[in-house]
């Protein structure tokens, strides 16, 4: 794969990369595609894909009721960063 | 102590032989003493353990104990346990302390269990060697110069080297059977959907499923009966009874169409492994079993199309980990994506971000169709195989694994090498179903395990089986030399 590539793909996924650990990725993620490319050498015509590992169950739905009770204070305390509750994040409007 | 199956634990508890409180100092202190050389555990909660074991103490003397009341257990740390640091084995949940419990934990407390501890693991559960844990290397009781096998590297280990009658643990591409397999202990990964998902931190979430592992399939069938079970709090958890697994253990196995998986009888399987795997089906012909070879035509497929499933989901699953609710921040973050690419970037591990890449990259626009759609169309291929493979026969018997426990670092140099230790175990993620692995002899000092793996919602029959073969062979019952 080449350099620019995996900048690509780092930056979808918001990973910041090391100068040093991008060509093991390069090296790595052809590998990995080379073998997930044996996928296309599977007959697949008209093969429904599977989403849902158990046949014949689908997402279930719950009534829209509140369950949850309000715990924000006990869940921020795994903030990086809070004040009077709300989640502290660099300045995005100037 | 050491060498009792659960249920003579329970009976000493209740005679008075000994208390929990006892067994569970005595565990504590044999987890402190293998820490140096296995590192198995990330936390270990003495003071909740003695807590819990006199609270269970109490429960044995007013007469209300259950199998499970004063047995301890060690939580694998993709389990979230209320006010104990949940990391997952990994940088970004290094100072995440879960505030809640996951079901889980929440039903095996309930059962009056005691949580000595959590057990390492791969980060983020990916890999197969516990080598990509943020606290390093679990090492394998049997050879510690070996890997334990992963991801629940930790759990098998520590019921190896008996701290712990029993750990949790989580499979989502062979994650409990391969360690167990490695480590010389029974591990089980039910159905999908057959135990409950809600606070067993994400990887892939049409894969993951939750298990443990024991000693002995007659243990691993106390404690998942206890686990499993319909939760309205995991969409994905399923609205079915959960059988008396420990009643039918004992069933006669006479009769049982046993399925031998041709395609892994192939190529790559080291013949030390072959030759214990051929030796247990022996065991299982003399119990009256009848075997029969099945072929699973696109099993050599599932390799590929997990790697495109896993990594597509666990993409999408991990990008919750942005450093601004909860889990590391990077320092001075410049603006919101720096902060994002940074905590990201310095917050997961290499094998964490080759697997969030790959999914990315199958996920972006114009790779769709030929990656993750394709996978899933292979998916159902191989689903539809084990489907007619269950119609001939009851159970596939086959490997856990192509060889036996490989050495520290080994393997990590190509991540393909790494995939393709699960190529056994993959299968059974992919179509959902239930599979254990039992220990069934030695590659020189090395444990091999057998797979079992059945139609969906079979547990009971894998455990029967399983449960049969420990009764004519005693490899379950080897320890470690060094922890007797």
């Amino acid at each position: 794969m080449k350099r620019t590539e995996i900048e690509t793909i780092a930056h979808l996924a918001r990973l910041e990369l090391r100068e040093a650990e991008i060509p093991s990725y390069q090296e790595s993620l052809a590998r990995i595609l080379e073998l997930v490319g044996e996928l296309g050498r599977a007959d697949v015509a008209g093969v429904t894909p599977m989403a849902h590992p158990l046949p014949g169950l689908s997402q279930r739905l719950r009534a829209d009721e509140v369950t949850e009770r309000d715990d924000h204070e006990r869940y921020q305390l795994n903030a990086p960063r809070v004040e009077a509750a709300l989640y502290l994040v660099p300045k995005v409007i100037e | 102590m050491v060498s009792k199956s659960l249920a003579e634990l329970a009976t000493g508890l209740s005679n008075g032989e000994f208390s929990s409180v006892e067994l569970t100092r005595h565990l504590l202190a044999r987890v402190e003493a293998a820490q140096a050389a296995l590192n198995a555990l990330v936390s270990v909660t003495g003071e909740i353990a003695l807590a819990q074991a006199q609270a269970a103490d109490r429960e044995i003397a007013a007469g209300r104990a259950g199998p499970l009341t004063g047995i301890p257990v060690i939580h694998k740390d993709i389990f979230c346990t209320d006010g104990v640091r949940t990391s997952c084995g990994s940088r970004m949940l290094d100072n995440f302390v879960a505030p809640y419990d996951a079901t889980v934990v929440a039903r095996l407390r309930n059962a009056g269990m005691v949580m000595l501890g959590k057990a390492n693991m791969d980060e983020f559960a990916m890999g197969s060697s516990n080598e990509t844990s943020f606290y390093g290397p679990v090492r394998n009781p049997w050879d510690t110069r070996r890997v334990p096998g992963g991801s629940s590297g930790g759990s098998a280990a520590a019921v190896a080297a008996r701290l712990t009658p029993a750990a949790t643990a989580t499979d989502t591409g062979g994650s409990i059977r391969q360690p167990a397999a490695l480590c010389g202990v029974t591990g089980i990964k039910p159905t999908y959907g057959r135990v409950s998902r809600y606070g067993m931190i994400a990887f892939a979430s049409s894969l993951d499923q939750g298990g443990v592992i024991t000693v002995s399939a007659e243990d691993a069938a106390v404690v998942l009966g206890a686990m499993a079970g319909f939760d309205p709090r995991d969409s994905t958890s399923v609205d079915r009874p959960v059988p008396n697994y420990a009643a039918a253990l004992d069933r006669p196995i006479a009769g049982l169409k046993i399925g031998l998986l041709k395609e892994f009888f192939e190529k790559g399987l080291e013949a030390d492994c072959e030759r214990c795997v051929r030796a247990a089906l022996d065991v299982y012909r003399k119990l009256g079993a009848t075997l029969k070879e099945v072929s699973l035509p696109n099993i050599s497929l599932s390799v590929p199309a997990y790697y495109v499933v896993a990594p597509a989901e666990c993409s999408s699953n991990l990008a919750r980990f942005d450093g601004v609710r909860f889990g590391y921040r990077c320092q001075d973050p410049r603006d919101l994506t720096d902060l994002y690419r940074r905590s990201r970037g310095e917050g997961f591990g290499a094998e964490v971000k080759r697997r969030i890449m790959t999914g990315t990259f199958v996920l972006s626009t114009g790779y769709y169709d030929a990656y993750y759609l394709k996978a899933q169309q292979v998916r159902q291929l191989i689903a539809r195989d084990f489907e007619r493979a269950f119609s001939e026969v009851d159970v596939i018997m086959g490997p856990t694994t192509p060889t036996a426990a490989f050495g520290l670092g080994a393997k990590t140099a190509d991540p393909v090498t790494m995939y393709l230790n699960d190529i056994y175990t993959i299968g059974a993620n992919l179509a959902g179903l239930p599979a254990l692995s039992i220990p069934c002899g030695f590659a020189g000092t090395l444990p091999v395990g057998l797979q079992i793996i059945g139609p969906h919602f079979a547990e009971d029959r894998l455990l029967n089986a399983a449960h049969a073969y420990q009764r004519e062979t005693d490899w379950h019952r080897r320890i470690p030399p060094g922890y007797e």
